[in-house]
This record gives C-alpha cells, structure tokens and sequence, in this order.
C-alpha cells in the first residue's frame, strides 16, 4: 500500500467517525425535539404540574431547576476559581500538588448516585436541612468543582507566560498581575467552563433524588422574602427539577399523558441548555471586548 | 560617568549546570549598552538577572552580587516590585496586554496610583510619541493592541515601559521577531532616550550594536570575553576571540 493509498484510508476513517458523532447527535437531538416540541405551549411553561389528572404543567420544575443552577454555581464558582487560580499560579510541582490534583480527578469520577447518598446522610438527615434546594446544590457542588476548578485552571494556564512577564517586569505584583491580567484573558475559557458545568448541573438526576427531593411544592412567585417558606427563593425548600421530573414521570408517574410531558419536558431542558450556550457565549464575547479596550 | 548597575562575579547556575561563570559588569548611567555573543552564551540569562526575572524559573540559583545606585538587589530586604519599577524590561516577543493601547500604556501608572485623567493623558502621549509610535496610533488609542502589527506591538510594549519612568531599561533582542523597518524605528526610539534612561540591549544584530551602542560586552560561552567602549571593540578588539566573532567566523 503506498503512502497516498493509506492516507486516503486514514482520512476516510477519521471522516467516517465524525460522520458517527454528528449522527449520534442530531438523531438525539431530532428525536427529542421531534417529540417533544408538539407538546411545549405557554400553558405546558406556566402551569404547575399535575399528579393525577392530564393537562399538567412543567412551571416549577423549571424554575427550581435554573435556581438550583444558579444557587449551585453561587457556592461553587467562587471555591473554583480559589483553587484554580491556585493551582495554576501558585501551587509549587511537588507530591502534594499532586495529591490535590489526584483528589479533583477522583471528585470528578464519583458516581452521581454516591454522592447523592452522601448528601442524603450528611446533609438532609445529620444536618436537618431536609430535602431542600440547598442540600441539592451543595451535592451538584459535588460535581461541579472538579470540572469547573480544572476548566479555570487550564484558561489561566492557557494565557501566554509572556504575559506575566511583562506584567511582573512593569512592577505589578504577582497577585496584581493574576488579578488585572491574566485573568481577564482567561474569560472566554472560564465562561466556556461554566457553560460546560452548568450543562451537566441542568442534567443532573440521580444525586438530586436524594437531596433537592422529588415534590415540587406550589411557591409564591410574588413572594420574594428567602426565609419565608412559601416564597419561590426559600432555598430550604424541597424543589423537584425538570431532570427528577422526568425521571418521576418515567418510573412512577400515574397521569394519563406522562409520556407526552417528559418528552415535552426533555424538549425544554434541551432547548434551555442550547440557549444557555448560546447567551453564555455571547455574554463571554461582550465581556472580554468589554474588560480589554477601554470605551 | 556615574555607574547606576554594579555586578561582581554574577554566577547563576540552571539547576547543577552552571551557565555564567563569574560575571562583572558595570553600567554607566544614560548610556546604551549592547550585550552580544552567539546563541546560548549566556546573554539574555545575565540580562534577566538585573530585574530580578530568572527568580521565575524553577531551580535557578544566582550567586555574586548586583548592585542598582547602593542598593543589592538580590538582598533580602529588596522590594522585587519597586526594583522592577526601577528596572523595567522589553521582551523579545511583542507582549502587550490584551487591552488598549491606552490602557496598555497607563496600566503601570494606573496600578502605581495615578488617577488624574489628564497626568495620565499626557503621560500615554508622551510615552507612544517617544516610542515612536504616535502618529501611527493616535486615532486608534482605544483599540484593542492586539490588532496591530508585530513591530507596532513591540512600540506599544516600548512606550508601556517609558510611562512608569524606569531608571534601567532592559531589552531582550527587542527586534528579533521583527521586519527591518520596525527594527529601525525602535532604534530610533532608543537613540531618542538615550540621554534620560540607562539602555541594556541584548542583540544578535552586531550591526545594530554598533549603530546605537555606547559599550559593548561580548559573552561566550557563560563568560564575559570583553567589554569596552563599542568603536573601539568593533575596530580593534582585544581579544581574538572577539575577533572571529564579529568577523563572522562562528556564532
């Protein structure tokens, strides 16, 4: 076989393999759009959901889901960006680097169910915080610092040592120069971690049965007192997101349409993490032209 | 001529590998002074020593002493930050911030307490008109620095150091990665402010060490094989090594 013989082959193959990527992905993405969009209206978004009868709602488990989101990127952006900026600029190459490193990776590997569990015991039972929005995100915390502490620590790794340098021979401090240099040029890839993360918080099923709780009780939206427990924003509330609804509706759910709701409710978390990339990015892209020229 | 850089028997050593072997250099106030010698002698380490830059690199242990006016800068009470204020550096890649050329500029100031819009104006002007650069940047001060071209950069990054007001300025081969016209022009800015900084340029162009150096030392091999004032050294140097060197025989 001659080299341009077995060239022609390794570009077939490696054709071939992302033609079964793409595939996998749009056949995903149309069969659940395909089934779900017919069933989306404004009633199915506004609607509390039904336990018995047809015609329910996903209204709660949405909102619960972009609160856990957002409650869980609260806590765990800030520990995040801590240890990575650490990690990348400060941590020095010896055995114990290395132990945090292998402790992020095994944090990372832990199955959802275990770590659901663990929440369940420690923070549900031993802390008496009930099944509650709060107990759920401090699990998905969990998973989301591994995978967000990493993506932050290979943007700062990814900005050019050059740039340091010019920042340390200017007379900036070390911190002055983490701080006002690099990682204003580490926001793209800091925004594209959080994206990813957020995607598998929005996803996430197992750990939250266990934590966040599978009843999404009736809130008042016109409530905005936190520590009142009608009120939308109590975070020790027990909140069933879209994931667990799905879950629910699939294993024990008794109402006539459930199919036709979790299809329509997969649609709406499909769609919600698609526009989550999307804005995300754009709100990456404005923000980095916003930090790097003045005016 | 009052010395402002002192070094005596400046060893460094990368790990057990020694790389300069016993250093002394002085440097003169308000002169430019070239560093040459082939790839690998030892130049740009010995540059990097003065700012402090090498303490960046892992496993690298100086010994010998430098001195800045009276002060050791490898003592233990030296603010590395206020030395680094002092002793500003040019690097060989073009690295400005990604922000504006303004921003670029003022940053130092800004970050050293200036606030006065218009101190910081005049001192961004004043800066990009001695690098050279202003005619050409003037209507695009805001702009990201980025956008422009290597040797444009490279002026950017020389007008970033002039507006925090160095005593030293240090310049690792600044025109290496550039064309020979963007060459030139840091060359005039280097002529042009030769009379309020002390230049240290490190190059592996002989005839730009000739054109715009006062003194010239030539390093080979982690040595310092000769150093005096740069006619005489590129008319009749002392030693042959030197000789063969800038007659092109090796290096």
């Amino acid at each position: 076989m001659n080299s341009k013989t077995s060239n022609n082959i390794a570009t077939g193959v490696i054709y071939a393999l992302v033609a079964a990527v793409i595939g996998i992905l749009v056949f995903l993405l149309g069969y659940i759009l395909w089934t779900g969009i017919p069933h989306i209206s404004w009633h199915f978004l506004t609607s509390a959901a039904q336990s018995f009868r047809a015609g329910g709602g996903v209204r709660d488990q949405l909102f619960n889901s972009m609160y856990l989101l957002v409650l869980t990127l609260i806590i765990s952006f800030p520990i995040a960006l801590g240890s990575g900026i650490y990690l990348s600029e400060y941590a020095p190459n010896n055995w114990f680097t290395g132990l945090i490193r292998t402790a992020v990776e095994v944090l990372s590997s832990l199955p959802s169910v275990v770590v659901g569990l663990f929440g369940y015991l420690l923070f549900v039972i031993q802390f008496n915080m009930g099944f509650s929005i709060l107990a759920g995100a401090i699990a998905l915390t969990f998973f989301n610092l591994p995978l967000l502490t990493r993506s932050i620590e290979e943007s700062l790794q990814d900005v050019s040592q050059l740039q340091r340098e010019a920042g340390l021979s200017l007379g900036l401090s070390r911190w002055k120069t983490i701080t006002g240099i690099v990682l204003p040029a580490a926001v793209p890839g800091i925004l594209t971690g959080i994206i990813l993360s957020a995607g598998r918080v929005f996803g996430e099923a197992a750990a939250l049965i266990y934590t966040a709780g599978q009843s999404a009780p009736t809130v008042n939206y016109g409530d905005w007192n936190p520590v009142d427990p009608a009120s939308f924003l109590n975070p020790l509330r027990p909140a069933e997101t879209l994931a667990v609804h799905i879950w629910k509706l699939n294993t024990e759910g008794v109402t006539p349409d459930a199919a036709a709701i979790s299809s329509g409710a997969s649609a709406v978390l499909i769609v919600v993490i698609l526009l989550f990339n999307l804005l995300a990015r754009m709100l990456g892209n404005w923000m980095y032209k916003k930090m790097t020229a003045t005016r | 001529m009052t010395k402002i850089i002192t070094s005596n028997d400046v060893h460094l050593y990368y790990g057990k590998k020694e790389a300069l072997h016993g250093i002394n250099l002085d440097f003169e106030e308000h002169q430019i002074t070239a560093l040459i010698g082939p790839s690998g002698c030892g130049k740009s380490t010995y540059l990097r020593c003065l700012n402090r830059m090498n303490d960046l690199i892992k496993g690298v242990t100086i010994t010998g002493s430098i001195k800045l006016e009276n002060d050791d800068i490898y003592a233990s009470q030296m603010d590395v930050v206020n030395l680094r204020k002092r002793v500003g550096m040019v690097f060989q890649q073009p690295n400005p911030f990604p922000f504006s050329i303004y921003e670029n500029v003022a940053y130092g100031l800004r970050l050293a307490g200036e606030k006065d819009k218009h101190v910081l104006d005049e001192r961004v002007e004043t800066s990009l008109k001695q690098a050279a650069i202003w005619d050409e940047v003037k209507d695009h001060l805001y702009e990201n620095a980025l956008a422009f071209s290597g040797g444009q950069q490279q002026r950017i990054c020389v007008a970033r150091v002039l507006a925090v007001q160095p005593e030293v300025i240090l310049l690792d081969e600044p025109t290496s990665a550039l064309d020979p016209i963007s060459s030139a022009k840091i060359e005039d800015t280097l002529m042009n402010i030769r009379h309020q900084y002390t230049v240290i340029i490190v190059t592996h162009n002989m005839q730009q060490a000739s054109r715009i150096s006062d003194k010239t030392a030539f390093l080979l091999n982690g040595d310092l094989v000769e150093f005096s004032k740069t006619e005489k050294m590129f008319i009749h140097p002392d030693d042959e090594k030197t000789s063969d060197y800038l007659n092109g025989k090796f290096g």
